[in-house]
């Protein structure tokens, strides 16, 4: 007998909302697309280095384990260990689809899928398509479900901003609201299952290396709808990007995988001589450059902000590509060798290039499990919006992976509920009419703001405040502060004036409700941050003594460790609805199959 | 002090769909580096006119602002071209920002590029797989072919080489260059190539290559750098060889 199609509605077109489409419509039912964007302009694509899976091609007897114990290892044990499992698995058969799909690869003499060496890892296990890796995924799953679009199995809601979730009397999640960011016309949308695939939060950093529709605004949505968000203080920082006023370019890992190193200009110890000082192979010999991010981005702002070395003012250091042949670097890196030269108008084939940490990748975000079902039944996530699969900190090219492989995950898992008898009623009209309503009458306030703060010049202090006590190096009294500054900029939110008051395309009034949301996330951040007192991958956390950061007898900073005991568990904060304020509390998670260790990239790692 | 030195910006807007333009002109800061996107970010956060009238901010669609996405294309100082990467160090100021009218304006310098997406399907823009499941190998590839294929595969659909195209617009049904030469991509895959002949029949109906007028402007304003008229031409061979086939086919 056939399956019953079901509905389901996904929100984020890029790779993971693509990937869960495909599969749905692979079952015979069908979906509701809503994105910010047409979804071929999604972020993904600015994923540029490549993605990983053990494809075992270079000789080097590369094994799905040892992927496995990178991931868990890299993410400094935080990764529940049975996801990281099935994804690591499932990698090798993911890229042989996207070869299938006609995605344009980097291939060796032969013809065979070319292979670069990536942070973390000791074997070459990065497949890729020249630096626009992120490009060429979206675009081979966009297709695919444009060929789906003709049969008329998904239907895109392209420039539709998601609103809020719409729970049925039971509280499981039945529908959403929508607005159409054109009309601005305001619409609810029922269907059996709902996916969250929106995306990390960068914008609450205002400048990041991530897109302007990265907001996380529609994760604090469902969080303030009572989602659970898992690990939010742990947001990597990657420590090669161009900075700029309007947005922090990414400059690719896979510079430093193709053989591009890291250094600062000091003079010699011993001799006093000015010298080029590779700092990262000095520190950190057994991976020298390619240590992993969390690990490079904490050097450089030792070498830079309590050294004093390296260029000042603004703070940089140079990554330099200058010494490999040109033809190569044009093969394997073009396209963003050319990003560098159309924002910088220097050529990195030739110079080297000057870049510094900047916010990139959220492991954090919606709470789910391994099938990726959120607290709220009928509410799933995937990709960069779900917390799973990189712990404290995640690999480089373990992003494309973990977003591809979350909605091969979530797809078929929605169908499976779809179908369980488990969702309780549908949505009735005036369920659904009531959600809309309440929806507009805020937009109507929102456009009818006049008081004096210009929602655009909030949105950059709140990205300067997150900068300064949410970033590489925090600290209790810092983080303690920054939530206070949180609650003003909150406070000031609802004093904030727009010129624009009409109802056509005005792209202000979605931008001030976007704006709520990212304060309402940036504290679950900083309270997740300062309730955990260890440090964890990119979590680092300095002990202070009599009110002050704590120095050793070198004058470095003194971190606090690792505290398994206490903290070896996802950091669950909830929102409190009377209070506005995120709650925190700790759960226990999969970590059976590999034993804790310490994780040092000075020396190889050890199993 | 030194006083601030200011850019002028002289922006062609449009409250709807069938509203007049006008103009509105606005100063910014300059500072080393900015680009028309940081630029219009700055206009949001003080939306006043040279006048000192204080106004709605300007409405543009823009993501990536690392000339990836495809979203900010617009015409600057008459050329069509993506507002991030565009430094105001490289361009002549007054700067002038205007849509690309070759798309219906939603808004201000925000445009409907949904007829490039349409396009993209009745060229039968994508390898027919039979799934996404775990099934055989893919077939190797040569790999200068597939350099070829990379080029090609850049292509954001922003719409520069239509707006910049003399074909495309009301007098033409020309579907313009972009989505015809992604026909050619698909062509060059090993799977890809099975579908050919439906590609070549799309494409010699009207609208497609024949209403190639090869007026060579596309391949100037490609910000992706595709030797847009090169596949133009392969594909017009490929069309005319297809055409002899369905002759002796039938």
């Amino acid at each position: 007998m056939a399956k019953k199609p079901a509905k389901i509605i996904i929100v984020g077109g890029g790779l993971a909302g693509l990937m869960a489409t495909l599969k749905i419509c692979e079952d015979g039912s069908s979906v509701d697309l809503f994105s910010y964007c047409p979804v071929k302009r999604s972020h993904s694509l600015c994923a540029q280095g490549g993605m990983n899976a053990c494809m075992d091609t270079k000789g080097e007897h590369d094994s799905i384990y040892e992927h496995f114990d990178d991931t868990v290892y890299g993410g400094d044990f935080l990764a529940d260990q049975g996801a990281v499992k099935g994804m690591v698995e499932m990698a090798p058969k993911l890229v042989k689809m996207f070869d299938r799909m006609g995605v344009p690869f980097t291939r060796t003499s032969e013809g065979t899928l070319d292979l670069r060496n990536f942070g973390g890892q000791k074997n070459k296990r990065t497949v890729f398509a020249g630096s626009t890796t992120g490009q060429q995924l979206l675009y081979a799953l966009d297709e695919q479900v444009r060929r789906w679009e003709t049969k008329g199995t998904v239907k895109k809601y392209e420039f539709w901003e998601f609103i809020k979730i719409i729970k049925n009397k039971q509280g499981i999640c039945r529908g959403i609201v929508a607005q159409n960011m054109n009309s601005n016309e305001i619409k609810a949308f029922a269907a059996d299952v709902v996916i969250l695939a929106t995306g990390g939060p960068g914008q609450v950093y205002g400048r990041c290396t991530a897109s302007t529709i990265c907001n996380g605004s529609a994760v604090s949505s469902a969080y303030q709808q009572g989602a659970e968000i898992g690990n939010p203080e742990f947001l990597q920082i990657h420590p090669t990007a161009i900075p700029g006023s309007d947005k922090n370019r990414l400059m690719s890992e896979a510079c430093r995988g193709e053989g591009g190193r890291v250094w600062v200009y000091r003079k010699n110890p011993q001799t006093g001589e000015k010298e080029r000082w590779y700092f990262l192979e000095d520190m950190y010999p057994a991976y020298g450059n390619l240590v992993p991010r969390d690990v490079a981005s904490r050097a450089i702002y030792k070498v830079v902000v309590h050294m004093g070395l390296g260029m000042k003012n603004p703070n940089r250091v140079y990554l330099d590509l200058s010494h490999i042949p040109a033809d190569y670097l044009e093969r394997k890196l073009g396209g963003i060798l050319e990003m560098y030269d159309d924002f910088v108008g220097e050529d990195p084939r030739k110079v080297p290039m000057e870049i510094f940490p900047s916010i990139h990748y959220s492991m954090g975000g919606i709470w789910v499990d391994t099938k990726h079902h959120t607290n709220i039944p009928g509410l799933m996530a995937a990709g960069e919006c779900d917390y799973q699969y990189h712990g404290a900190n995640r690999l480089g090219a373990n992003s494309l992976l973990s977003a591809t492989y979350s909605g091969v995950v979530a797809g078929p898992e929605s169908l499976r509920l779809a179908r369980s008898g488990e969702l309780g009623d549908a949505l009735t009209p005036e369920e659904m009419e009531a959600a809309r309503k309440e929806c507009a009458e805020e937009f109507d306030r929102i456009r009818a703001m006049n008081g004096t703060e210009n929602a655009h010049r909030l949105h950059h202090e709140l990205g300067d405040i997150m900068y300064k006590y949410v970033s590489v190096e925090r600290d209790n009294n810092g983080l303690a502060e920054c939530l206070k500054e949180l609650k003003g900029i909150l406070r000031r939110w609802d004093s904030i004036g727009v010129t624009d008051h009409g109802t056509w395309a005005n792209q202000e009034a979605m931008f001030v409700r976007q704006l709520r949301n990212m304060i309402i996330y940036a504290m679950a951040i900083t309270k997740a941050a300062l309730l955990r007192d260890e440090s964890r991958g990119a979590h680092a956390k300095i002990v202070l003594e009599n009110g002050e950061r704590k120095l050793d007898e070198n004058g470095d900073l003194v971190f606090m460790p690792r505290d398994d005991a206490r903290f070896m568990k996802t950091t669950i904060v909830s929102f409190n609805k009377e209070t506005e304020e995120p709650e925190v509390t700790y759960r226990e998670f999969d970590h059976s199959l590999i034993k804790p260790r310490l994780r040092n990239y000075a020396v190889a790692k050890k199993e | 002090m030194a006083e601030q030195k200011k850019v002028r910006f002289v922006i062609e807007r449009q409250d709807g769909p069938n509203d007049k333009p006008y103009t509105q002109e606005f100063d910014v800061d300059y500072r080393p580096g900015l680009n028309v996107v940081a630029a219009l970010m700055e206009i949001q956060k003080n939306p006043v006119t040279v006048d000192g009238k204080t106004v709605a901010p300007v409405v543009w669609e823009c993501n990536c602002l690392e000339k990836v996405c495809g979203a900010c294309m617009m015409v600057i100082n008459g050329k069509a071209r993506q507002a991030c990467c565009s430094l105001v160090d490289k361009l002549d100021q007054p700067i002038h920002l205007a849509p690309a009218r070759t798309f219906p304006v939603i808004r201000d310098l925000l445009i409907d590029r949904s007829v490039m997406f349409e396009s993209l399907k009745r060229i039968h823009g994508w390898v027919a797989v039979d799934g996404s499941w775990d099934s055989k190998d893919a077939p190797g590839q040569n790999p200068y072919t597939a350099q070829t294929a990379y080029e090609i595969s850049h292509c954001m659909t922003c719409g520069c080489c239509l707006e910049a195209c003399p074909n495309v617009g009301p007098q033409s049904d020309f579907i313009g260059p972009a989505p015809t030469v992604q026909a050619y991509l698909f062509n060059l895959h090993p799977l890809g190539k099975y579908d050919a002949p439906i590609r070549l029949n799309a494409l010699m109906e009207k609208g497609g290559i024949t209403s190639c007028g090869n007026s060579q402007n596309c391949v100037e304003v490609c910000p992706k750098n595709i030797k847009l008229t090169t596949y133009l031409a392969q594909l017009n061979r490929d069309v005319n060889k297809q055409a002899l086939r369905n002759i002796f086919d039938h």
